[in-house]
């Protein structure tokens, strides 16, 4: 299935497939995002959702195909150009994966250190995005001190304080909570209102719809079953 | 670099055990490489001391008479290298020797001929070498009135010759004991790497260079380096204190030995060797693991 939604998409992948020791775990998406999407990705275990985010920030490559982020292909991407092209998203995983032996301060300072920012604009703009995740007065407490929702909370404010391009979601909300999880959804919501693209993959689709509107894509053992726009039905 | 910096040092308290370790290593390899240092520079000194005594013993022909010596004496004096001429009656010289062997020299009195030569005693310049002290004494050698030259300085050129190959060990010594501080920072780094790959792997994703993640290793092996060189330094100059008033008082009254510690040139080449060594282990390991 081809979702050609125009020549201006910030993320395009054509006939990308992705076999692990010969499984496939991608078989032939081709899909365009354009800038400011909310795109969800749903599917059951094993339908290649984490893998369809992987591929995009190239902690996998693809076994066939090709993706384009603003233009760039993939495929041409050299090592020493990788981080660069990290630095355009924002990722959010469902293991959350912070530095425990970082404060919370330092773990979301990580995001903005690495690209190089002057001090005193990683402090005030760490100060920021955890005043706008409600996560300010814990910024000196240490990953595991801090429930998941609130781990979650601060992997999203690392994701969104380099102010990227792209925000990647593998199960944001999957091991949280019905409020911590709203917490985490709002936040996402925020960046989108922004006009940040948004990919979220998740089982809990209809947690995520209530919210947003978006376009649902639906992965079954690595084929693209269906892309539909949606409305939020609930506030 | 100030971040870096801050970073290695929490580094080295999170993996306290393991720096301990390492520095400890790296300073008891430094010592080991600064004890033949300060072997070598003191052994250096005290043979150039002796190297510049140079004397020799000219022992003259039985048929040498006084009358002669005013010639003998003007010949050696001009020689290129001769510093200073004496001559040594063989009356003079039995004196001598009776006076080195105080209480048995009962038997020399039982002597009917004084059996010793006449003897000139010179001081040669010496700074030239080993080569042209010998050049001076064949010369020397070749006068008529000469009998034969006792170089005392041969034997200082066989000892020579013999601590040439001390030295070589001690530098191959030195090497090997580099090299233990060098496989040990090594393997540091791949186990505290190995601890941290978690957190390698996070840096990676939110857009972390390699130079990023590489900088706090080489910092903390740079401070590894720095700190076990400065400790090793340390130990041998507690060593060369303790060394130095034992040596005095046991044996301060036999022989004059004049032992320094290292200069400050020899301090700061062994600080930086051990400085570099630190961030070179660094260096090859995470070469090799971040591949």
């Amino acid at each position: 299935m081809n979702l050609d939604t125009g020549k201006n998409a910030i993320i395009r992948l054509f006939n990308v497939t992705k076999h692990y020791g010969g499984k496939p775990a991608l078989h032939n998406v081709s899909l365009d995002i354009e800038p400011g999407e909310f795109v969800f990705i749903s599917g059951p275990s094993g339908a290649g959702k984490s893998t369809l985010l992987k591929v995009l920030y190239l902690a996998e490559t693809v076994s066939d195909g090709q993706i384009l982020i603003d233009g760039m292909n993939l495929s041409r991407i050299s090592p020493a150009r990788l981080p660069f092209l990290r630095r355009r998203f924002g990722m959010v995983f469902q293991d959350f994966k912070l530095i425990p032996t970082l404060t919370v301060f330092d773990n979301v300072a990580l995001a903005l250190e690495v690209a190089g920012k002057n001090p005193s604009f990683i402090r005030k703009k760490v100060r920021h995005v955890l005043r706008i995740t409600g996560m300010e007065k814990k910024a000196h407490m240490l990953p595991p001190t801090l429930s998941g929702g609130e781990q979650q909370r601060v992997a999203v404010a690392r994701a969104v304080a380099g102010d990227p391009d792209i925000i990647l979601a593998d199960e944001p909300t999957g091991s949280l909570d019905q409020v911590s999880a709203r917490r985490v959804l709002e936040i996402l919501l925020a960046y989108h209102k922004k006009g940040g693209t948004i990919l979220v993959a998740s089982h809990h689709l209809q947690q995520l719809q209530t919210v947003v509107t978006g376009r649902s894509i639906v992965l079954e053992k690595g084929r693209l079953i269906s892309a539909t726009r949606l409305e939020p039905y609930a506030t | 670099m100030i971040r870096y910096f801050q970073k290695a040092l929490a580094d080295i308290r999170s993996n306290r055990f393991l720096n301990l370790i390492t520095m400890v290593t790296i300073s008891l390899s430094i010592l080991m490489v600064s004890l033949c240092l300060l072997f070598f520079e003191n052994l250096d000194r005290i043979m150039d001391g002796w190297n510049q005594e140079g004397r020799a013993m000219v022992y003259l022909v039985p048929e040498f008479s006084t009358q002669m010596r005013p010639e003998l004496a003007s010949a050696i004096t001009h020689m290129d290298g001769v510093v200073q001429v004496t001559f040594v009656s063989k009356d003079q010289a039995l004196a001598r020797l009776k006076n080195q062997m105080a209480g048995s020299t009962r038997f020399l009195d039982t002597l009917e001929k004084n059996p010793l030569p006449h003897a000139f005693e010179i001081q040669i310049q010496t700074r030239e070498g080993f080569e042209s002290v010998a050049a001076v004494v064949r010369q020397i050698e070749s006068l008529d009135l000469v009998e034969s030259v006792e170089y005392n300085q041969k034997w200082l050129a066989r000892m020579l010759d013999l601590f040439q190959l001390f030295r070589l060990i001690g530098y191959v010594v030195c090497a090997l004991f580099l090299l233990i501080a060098f496989f040990i920072t090594a393997s540091t780094v791949r186990l505290v790497f190995h601890s941290r790959q978690s957190e390698v792997e996070i840096m990676r994703l939110v857009g972390a260079t390699d130079r990023f993640i590489k900088m706090p290793f080489y910092v903390t092996g740079l401070i590894q380096g720095a700190v076990g060189g400065i400790l090793g330094l340390m130990i041998l100059f507690a060593a060369y204190l303790a060394a130095c008033s034992g040596i005095s008082q046991s044996m301060g009254n036999l022989f004059h030995l004049d032992v320094r510690f290292l200069s400050v040139t020899a301090m700061g080449g062994v600080w930086v060797v051990s400085t570099f060594l630190g961030w070179f282990g660094c260096y090859l390991s995470l070469r090799q693991l971040l591949k």
